[in-house]
């Protein structure tokens, strides 16, 4: 046991990418910042999800969070001195039907004044540009300048940049107990480290729900695992990040060949998942059914082997939607969470987003759809204790 | 030893050579094998490799040869992949050895 | 009651005595394997139209070899034998396997993977040449297709198997320009007390060694292999090593048969969940077992050079007792005491003698904090020692898995067979921490490479 004790402006418990995004952002605003992780940064969702910096797709009020985003995406190098892969191959959806043409031109134009502009193709212009998809497909939608990230690299190189500009980056350090005194949150780790900050971000995941509850702001949040795989690799020639629209939701497939050549693919079925577990396999039978969705979108990749399949714990509000935005029962609380299997791409975003709320008081981005209120109002004591998570 | 040119034939055959002959296809020309030659044994003696290392100068011909070390893949003109090692030499077979072009992502 | 469903992975020596064992008591088990035929590595069976005879295929143990597949033979009919069939993934009481691109589905009620071994590899400058081939891969060649992997071969490594593979070459007519031990002759004596336990296999040993030497091959031991050279296009053209004394040998051939033992096959243990113990001896992590071959798993048993490297004798009584002990603990026949004292003792010699191994052929671990920083790790992706190194240095790698997710060493086709022994090493020396800190790739499905074309059938999900 140690007897480690920290006091800064803010203290963060998670260290995915919102969280190491968050506390890169909290210290080019100068504020000190202690970031804790119970594992290694970057090892939950935000290392295992598909990779897909998009913003096609998004809810539309979600858009300017996810330019914000887009913009940081490509100025990482000179950001955090590290591109974590990040390329712009532009982004595919594909449709199979007059029904999914029909949701994928709404979308454009729904999506143009947002600040989006998309590309839609029809059958024979999708072909001619991407000819490696099936028959089956017969439109898309292209978001030219959208494209995708290594998710194993991202977080790790927030991580590294918010320590080298004099962040605290605490790894391997579970938070057994979160309290607010008076004036400062009071942080208890397994260790026997302590943390006061008066301001606390929680970007705690999957995890975040229990630490909310004991604030009295219980919130509806299920765990789901992805189901993942990739490919060995083969020669790069697809270039676009490709998903599917479709009303049915086993279509909904979605694959990216990396520059190695390898195709990272997801989509389709999900897995249960458990808080307990912090490394999780996809079940096997889910992978074998997703297989002829992809061969259904790609069917050159029918001659291709899976070499490795993987999951992990994302978290799922009804709404689709995170929570993000300050606490409404306890003052200095900050919550960056549940981001419903979307939100690498708007990852270094939130963590700027709430740099700028949390520094200034703040943001220019419009936060009320994230609202923790949204879930009912505020049960219980404004200050609670966790006595284990 | 030349040592500027790839060798003619990697594997050495000391006996059991009163066996069926068949012919495989490599790049497009015919190869002399045995039936009961593995792929790997079928192509090895008649060139030095099995395919291009991918992210490295060179070329690669197997390693464990029992399916473990996945060093032996090659494909046929059909864009099939096939595990050399543990995958019987067929007469007719007809392999590529060369580096597959970008073309593999539009065989529909 | 209906009749239990026991699957066994794996037709080689454990899993055919496990096999054997069952269907004595009335059992019909399901039995897996990845090969066209029963028999494993060492008894690997010579394909159709091939002509040789046992003595000729695997000398001192041709009666043995026989005898196990004979024993499989008979016992055919009286399993669901499915060949070619891999085992690529696995849940509680579902075993999920595929056969030419079919995905299916066993359900078990006890499962006893027999999953073997493949050798163990220690990088060395230029073994991703064309021509470098593991020790076990010049046995094959010679073992299912009477072929050399070369004109004039070096044997280098360390191990029994190193000089057994040689002397066989030799006997068969190849050409073997040296045999490179990186072990001191001085440990074998240290090891004599433990590599007496099984004084036939000591005899066998000394004997291969002296046949060696009249053949006139070079037979060398405490050497520092240096490199293997040659060129990207060519492949192999020869060897460098040190002696024991810093000075250098080079040797001209244009195949190198590397392998410094073996390292168990336990994928499957892992996805299932079953415990692994870091054994320090061998320096690598094998899944916990009791002394009858229970997993920390209920239902799940492990025999064999899966779990235990105690070689072919040793994996045939692994596998009996396996299977008798999963009879005993599913109800079904309770075992005879005095046979399982006896295999138990039987398994005791085996590892006095695996320990004794290991003393006298130990896994040269500093070789891998030597390696220059170009030396390729993983052959796969071709990550160097160096790239592996910054890992740790720079980005923070203090673990392998870590270590794979930002640096791709184990993302390769392989999976981390042939890497990820010396990865480790590598890591824990850069790191400064016990090689126990480091942990071990963890294993993930498919276990071997799985086609995007594969179809479930029949019922699976």
């Amino acid at each position: 046991m140690n007897s480690r004790h920290f006091a800064a402006d803010v203290v963060i418990i998670g260290g995915g990418i919102v969280g190491a995004a968050g506390a890169f952002f909290l210290r080019q605003r100068g504020l000190s910042v202690v970031l804790l992780e119970r594992g290694l940064v970057g090892q939950q969702a935000s290392g295992v999800n598909f990779g897909n910096v998009r913003r096609q797709g998004r809810y539309l009020p979600q858009l300017p969070l996810a330019h914000r985003s887009r913009e940081l995406w490509g100025r990482l190098p000179e950001l955090i001195g590290h591109d974590a892969e990040f390329t712009v191959t532009g982004h595919v959806r594909v449709v199979y039907d007059a029904d999914g043409m029909a949701a994928i031109e709404k979308y454009a134009a729904d999506a143009r004044p947002w600040g989006l502009d998309l590309q839609i193709l029809g059958n024979a212009e999708v072909h001619k540009r991407f000819p490696f998809l099936g028959p089956d497909v017969v439109g898309g939608s292209l978001s030219p300048n959208d494209g995708h990230a290594n998710p194993r690299l991202a977080a790790p190189a927030f991580g590294r940049a918010a320590r080298k500009a004099g962040a605290t980056v605490l790894e391997n350090c579970e938070v057994l107990d979160l309290q607010k005194g008076a004036l400062d949150f009071h942080v208890a780790v397994k260790d026997g480290t302590r943390v006061t900050a008066p301001v606390a971000l929680l970007c705690a995941g999957a995890w975040a729900g229990k630490f909310s509850t004991c604030f009295g702001e219980p919130v509806p949040l299920v765990q789901r695992g992805p189901t993942m795989g990739v490919t060995e690799p083969v020669p790069y020639g697809i270039l676009p990040v490709v998903g599917v629209k479709s009303s049915n939701p086993a279509d909904d497939m979605y694959f990216r060949q990396v520059k190695r050549g390898n195709i990272v693919f997801g989509g389709s079925v999900r897995n249960d998942a458990y808080l307990d577990e912090r490394r999780a396999q996809p079940r096997p039978g889910n992978t074998l059914l997703q297989l002829p969705h992809l061969r259904r979108i790609a069917p050159a990749l029918a001659n291709l082997h899976v070499l490795r399949t993987w999951s992990g714990v994302e978290s799922y509000f009804p709404d689709d939607l995170p929570v993000l935005g300050p606490s409404h029962s306890v003052s200095g609380l900050y919550y960056a969470f549940g981001f419903c299997g979307h939100g690498f791409q708007t990852g270094p975003g939130v963590g700027d987003v709430m740099a700028e709320l949390i520094a200034r008081g703040t943001t220019s981005i419009d936060l009320t759809p994230y609202s923790v209120r949204r879930f009912g109002e505020t049960i219980g004591a404004p200050q609670a204790s966790l006595a284990t998570v | 030893m030349d040592s500027k040119n790839p060798p003619e034939r990697r594997f050495v055959r000391l006996g059991e050579t009163e066996r069926r002959a068949i012919q495989v296809w490599i790049d497009g020309r015919p190869a002399h094998a045995l039936e009961g030659d593995t792929l790997l044994v079928a192509l090895l003696s008649s060139r030095g490799h099995l395919r291009h290392s991918e992210f490295s100068d060179g070329v690669r011909s197997g390693f464990c040869l029992m399916g473990a070390c996945q060093d032996c893949w090659v494909r046929d003109e059909q864009g099939q992949r096939l595990r050399s090692c543990s995958t019987p030499a067929r007469d007719g077979m007809r392999i590529l050895t060369s580096a597959q072009e970008v073309e593999w992502a539009r065989l529909a | 009651m209906g009749q239990a469903r026991i699957a066994i992975v794996g037709a080689g020596p454990a899993g055919v005595r496990a096999a054997q064992a069952l269907v004595e008591r009335g059992v019909r088990p399901v039995v897996v394997d990845e090969g066209r035929r029963d028999g494993g590595q060492i008894y690997r069976r010579q394909p159709d139209g091939f002509t040789r005879p046992y003595a000729k295929l695997y000398g001192t143990e041709a009666d043995k070899a026989q005898a196990l597949h004979r024993s499989f033979d008979q016992l055919r009919d009286r399993i669901e034998w499915r060949a070619e069939t891999l085992a690529w993934h696995l849940e509680p009481h579902a075993l999920h396997v595929v056969r030419n691109g079919e995905a299916e589905v066993l359900p078990f009620d006890a499962l006893i993977v027999c999953s073997g071994a493949t050798d163990r590899l220690m990088p060395v400058p230029g073994w991703d040449l064309a021509g470098c081939y593991s020790l076990g891969a010049a046995q094959i060649s010679l073992k299912s297709q009477a072929c050399a992997i070369g004109r004039r071969v070096v044997f280098m490594g360390t191990g029994p198997l190193l000089y057994l593979v040689a002397s066989q070459y030799v006997a068969a007519g190849a050409q073997v320009e040296a045999v490179l031990d990186t072990s001191a002759s001085v440990l074998r004596l240290r090891a004599l007390p433990r590599l007496a336990a099984r004084p036939g296999a000591l005899l066998n040993g000394l004997k291969l060694v002296a046949s060696l030497r009249r053949a006139g091959v070079h037979v060398m031991t405490g050497v520092t292999p240096v490199e293997i050279g040659g060129s990207p296009r060519r492949g192999v053209t020869g060897v460098r090593v040190r002696d024991g004394r810093g000075r250098e040998h080079a040797f001209e051939c244009d195949a190198v048969a590397l392998g410094y033992h073996l390292r168990s096959e336990a994928q499957l243990a892992d996805i299932a969940r079953c415990e692994f113990r870091f054994d320090a001896a061998s320096r690598q992590w094998l899944p916990r077992i009791d002394q009858d071959g229970r997993s920390s798993v209920k239902g799940m048993y492990l025999a064999g050079d899966g779990v235990r490297l105690s070689g072919a004798d040793g994996a045939e009584a692994a596998g009996r007792l396996a299977a008798l002990t999963c009879l005993a603990d599913l109800g079904i026949e309770r075992s005879d005491r005095a046979e399982v004292v006896q295999l138990r003792a039987a398994l005791d010699k085996m590892e006095r003698f695996r320990q004794g191994l290991l003393q006298a052929f130990p896994w040269p671990h500093r070789a891998a904090a030597a390696l220059p920083d170009s030396t390729v790790v993983c052959r796969c992706e071709v990550v160097t020692a160096g790239e592996l190194r910054t890992a740790v240095s720079e980005l923070g790698a203090c673990e392998i898995n870590r270590a794979k997710a930002l640096c791709r060493v184990g993302m390769g086709r392989c999976q981390g067979r042939y890497c990820g022994h010396a990865a480790a090493e590598i890591v824990a020396h850069a790191a400064g921490i016990p090689l126990e800190q480091v942990g071990r790739i963890r294993g993930q499905g498919p276990v071997k490479p799985l086609s995007v074309s594969a179809l479930a059938v029949g019922g699976a999900e």
